[in-house]
């Protein structure tokens, strides 16, 4: 069938710099570029252009640039292009159009509309540089109370109260669930390397640890349990400093995921245990969780494969009844609730579900803390929040609002290469993350990856400690679901009264 | 203290268990056999007795009085130097039998509850009696066999990995959604509580399957199949393994294999390895 959509990208080339070293040729992967030998002209096809920037980057003359293709329909704010091209898409497949990353709608960022406050004359601010700043993290339930017993010569202190199982982390900040599938194997290496190194952890997503990454990893790791079951073993609950019960996802709540059979190599069949080639199919719903009875049932297991000695996390999508539904995870006997926003990324979902379904992390954040307290549950279970978080003053206004600590997926894809084309679906990611083709694979070198990683870590992590510092705070504990540092800017009443902060000025 | 009365949290679990050295009076040990009366012990007690027996080099452990503790056997991951238990249960275990197993033998001397086997690993689990619903959910290894029938969403997400492949073999019949998603593993469902002529009375069976084999003795009807399931024709290898498997189970629960085997056996794959392929647009 004829197309009849437009190109999205349009691709000018500098005759004049192009040296015909036809590197474009070579990083595309979409085969948008090629030379032809008799004319010495390098040619390209902008229908497959995804605007990966990939050529562009290393093309060594800069000879290249790529952006949205100015051709247009007629402009219209109800039918915009993006809408009348989906048109044409569904027209031509009768298909789900498929997207990936987090949701690109205009929906209101609501850390765009908190500000944080600062010392001025009559409390004085820390200069991190000088003096100590603490930004450890400890997850997992709290005791309801401590009960010292000091020795007589005061030398000894003996904590008589149970207190169980925690994880430490050096920074409020672990990435995300990604999937050993769903990301290259570089990608994923590279992001357990960056959080050993770093002293924090990352997520398996729902694909397993491959054997290999146990040992050396494993107390880095978070290792999730979701309803596909991949790679659930004794060993790969019992290598994992956190288990986690993934329940939904914010980029596509209420759905399963669907990992191609394409996608499924050899390597991945084993770290999976499903057959090659083989769709790795997630369902919808955990079948044996159909109530919160259900999921107490599932981290009770959990607690017995481990021995109690480690702490569960159970992840939902951020919906509309969040705090009920969270306040439930925790009676359950959940130790880190994990919630993932509106703007929370994906390898692949429909982009109907990924556009409009869930509620904006900020709120939902905000929600649950408060609910947690008033029912004087907040200390049994540390709140872990993901979703859209772009940058250390996301993360510092999340912990202001209640969060012990913050997922990166986005971030992190981005300091390893990610442009953001939305393409991670196609399996053909020029920039070796989202993909399993060997040639593209191959492109991302851990050691490099993880050296951007940590790089991005260290930067956030300095950023959090001046803010803290200018706050006059000296540990990132004391900030945590402390409002009045936060005021709203152009906020509603309403809004104003789900974040429990208060209007800049009052 | 921080606590509200009213909305006070109450460990379902946990509350109100003691400590190993305050339950041992509940374990008696003679070498390498051991047997823990369960009558007064909760979920988290009973395994933490099992997981001593197991440190202890105990081979064999009976566990009597058994009045639905969950988790049997669960916390018996031990890598180095992985100790191979078999335990016996008298009375009804309570869910998650056997989740998360690794490699153990567990016989039940009565019926079970849900999810027998959920995620197993490996080992062995043979029922003397009926079991729950979501059984062998994700199992990945290892056998399970059950003396009579089993509830709804049996071997839902069953998987398989080259040499690595679970057994199920049930010797009644199940209900809705049995092999749901079903990704690999081999299923029998004898219906030998099926009166004669009678069809299984289970729709939806292997809705979304996509890997593994059912095979299925006696009636059923195409409209109890989900779309994504094929009946194909039985091969020697076939009747190799439903031979082997039927023996085992006629060992166990005492049952004239010749007669089992005089009966119709159906055998069920996946139509595609990836039913959903086709759905979305690129």
């Amino acid at each position: 069938m004829k197309t009849y959509m437009l190109p999205e990208f349009i691709i000018e080339r500098s005759d004049e710099r192009c040296i015909r070293c036809r590197v474009c040729e070579r990083q595309c992967a979409q085969e948008g570029h090629w030379y032809d030998e008799e004319l010495d002209v390098m040619f390209h096809n902008e229908e497959t252009c995804i605007g990966c920037q990939r050529c562009v980057v290393f093309c060594p003359t800069r000879a290249l640039s790529v952006r949205p293709h100015p051709s247009t329909y007629r402009p219209n704010a109800n039918w915009t292009r993006e809408k009348l091209q989906d048109l044409k898409k569904q027209a031509e497949t009768g298909g789900v159009i498929l997207t990936g990353s987090g949701n690109d709608k205009p929906y209101r960022i609501y850390w765009d509309h908190l500000v944080l406050n600062a010392s001025q004359v009559t409390n004085p601010s820390i200069d991190p540089l000088r003096e100590p700043m603490e930004l450890r993290t400890f997850l997992g339930r709290k005791p309801d109370g401590l009960d010292l017993k000091v020795s007589e010569d005061y030398e000894d202190v003996e904590i008589r109260s149970e207190l169980y199982p925690n994880v430490m982390i050096e920074t409020p900040i672990v990435f995300s669930a990604m999937s050993y599938g769903a990301i290259s194997y570089n990608a994923f290496k590279s992001l357990a390397m960056a959080a050993k190194e770093f002293g924090t952890l990352f997520n398996t997503g729902e694909g397993g640890l491959p054997k290999s990454m146990r040992e050396e990893f494993g107390q880095n790791t978070i290792v999730q349990v979701a309803s596909g079951r991949f790679g659930v073993d004794p060993e790969y609950l019992n290598v994992s400093a956190v288990m986690e019960i993934k329940i939904g996802q914010g980029a596509k709540p209420g759905i399963g995921g669907h990992l191609p059979g394409e996608k499924v190599s050899i390597n991945i069949s084993e770290t999976r245990m499903i057959p090659e080639g083989t769709d790795a199919l997630s369902p919808a719903p955990q079948h044996d969780i159909y109530s919160i009875e259900d999921l107490s049932m599932l981290i009770y297991a959990l607690k017995e494969a481990t021995n109690y000695e480690k702490p569960v996390s159970v992840k939902i999508a951020a919906v509309h009844n969040v705090a009920a539904i969270a306040s439930g995870i925790v009676r359950a006997g959940a130790d880190i609730v994990a919630i993932d926003g509106l703007r929370g990324g994906t390898g692949a979902a429909p982009k109907i579900i990924r556009d409009n379904v869930g509620i904006p992390i900020e709120l939902a954040l905000a929600a649950v803390d408060r609910r947690l307290r008033e029912e004087g549950i907040r200390h049994k279970a540390s709140i872990l929040v993901a979703g859209g978080f772009r940058n250390s003053g996301d993360v510092i206004k999340a912990i202001a609002l209640g969060a012990d600590a913050v997922y990166i997926g986005t971030p992190a894809l981005v300091a390893m290469g990610c442009t953001l084309c939305q393409k991670c679906y196609t399996g053909k990611c020029a920039w070796g993350i989202c993909t399993q083709d060997p040639y593209l694979t191959r492109r991302l070198n851990p050691e490099i990856a993880s050296r951007r990683l940590v790089n991005l870590l260290r930067g956030w992590s300095h950023e959090i400690k001046e803010m803290l510092g200018g706050m006059g705070i000296n540990a990132i504990e004391s900030l945590r679901g402390n409002r009045d540092h936060l005021r709203g800017v152009g906020l509603e009443e309403w809004e104003l009264n789900v974040l429990g902060v208060k209007g800049a000025g009052e | 203290m921080v606590s509200s009365l009213k909305f006070s949290l109450r460990d379902m679990f946990l509350e109100g268990v003691r400590p190993l050295e305050k339950i041992l009076g509940y374990i008696e040990v003679k070498g390498e056999e051991a047997v823990i009366d369960a009558s007064e012990l909760k979920h988290k007690e009973v395994n933490d007795l099992l997981r001593y027996t197991a440190l202890n080099k105990v081979k064999k452990v009976e566990v009597i009085n058994v009045v639905g503790q969950r988790y049997i056997g669960t916390r018996l991951h031990i890598p180095n130097p992985s100790p191979r238990l078999e335990i016996h249960i008298k009375g009804t275990p309570g869910n998650d039998l056997g989740a998360f197993l690794d490699g153990h033998r567990i016989i039940v001397h009565g019926n079970a509850q849900d999810g027998v086997g959920n995620t197993m690993d490996d080992g062995e689990i043979v029922v003397h009696g009926r079991a729950g619903d979501v059984v062998a959910m994700s199992m990945r290894g290892g056998r399970i066999y059950i003396r009579d029938n089993v509830g709804y969403r049996t071997a839902i997400h069953m998987k398989e990995y080259v040499g690595k492949i679970p057994v199920l073999v049930i010797g009644g019949t199940a209900q809705d959604f049995f092999g749901e998603y079903m990704a690999g593993g081999r299923v029998i469902l004898l219906g030998l509580s099926l009166k004669e002529g009678e069809k299984h009375k289970a729709h939806y069976i292997g809705t979304g399957m996509h890997g593994g084999v059912i095979y299925l003795r006696g009636r059923v009807e195409k409209y109890q199949l989900g779309k994504e399931v094929g009946i194909v024709d039985m091969e020697e290898e076939d009747w190799k393994f439903i031979e082997e498997q039927v023996r085992r189970y006629c060992t166990y629960f005492n049952r004239d294999m010749d007669k089992i085997m005089e009966g119709n056996f159906l055998k069920l794959v996946p139509v595609s390895k990836r039913p959903y392929g086709k759905i979305y647009a690129y």
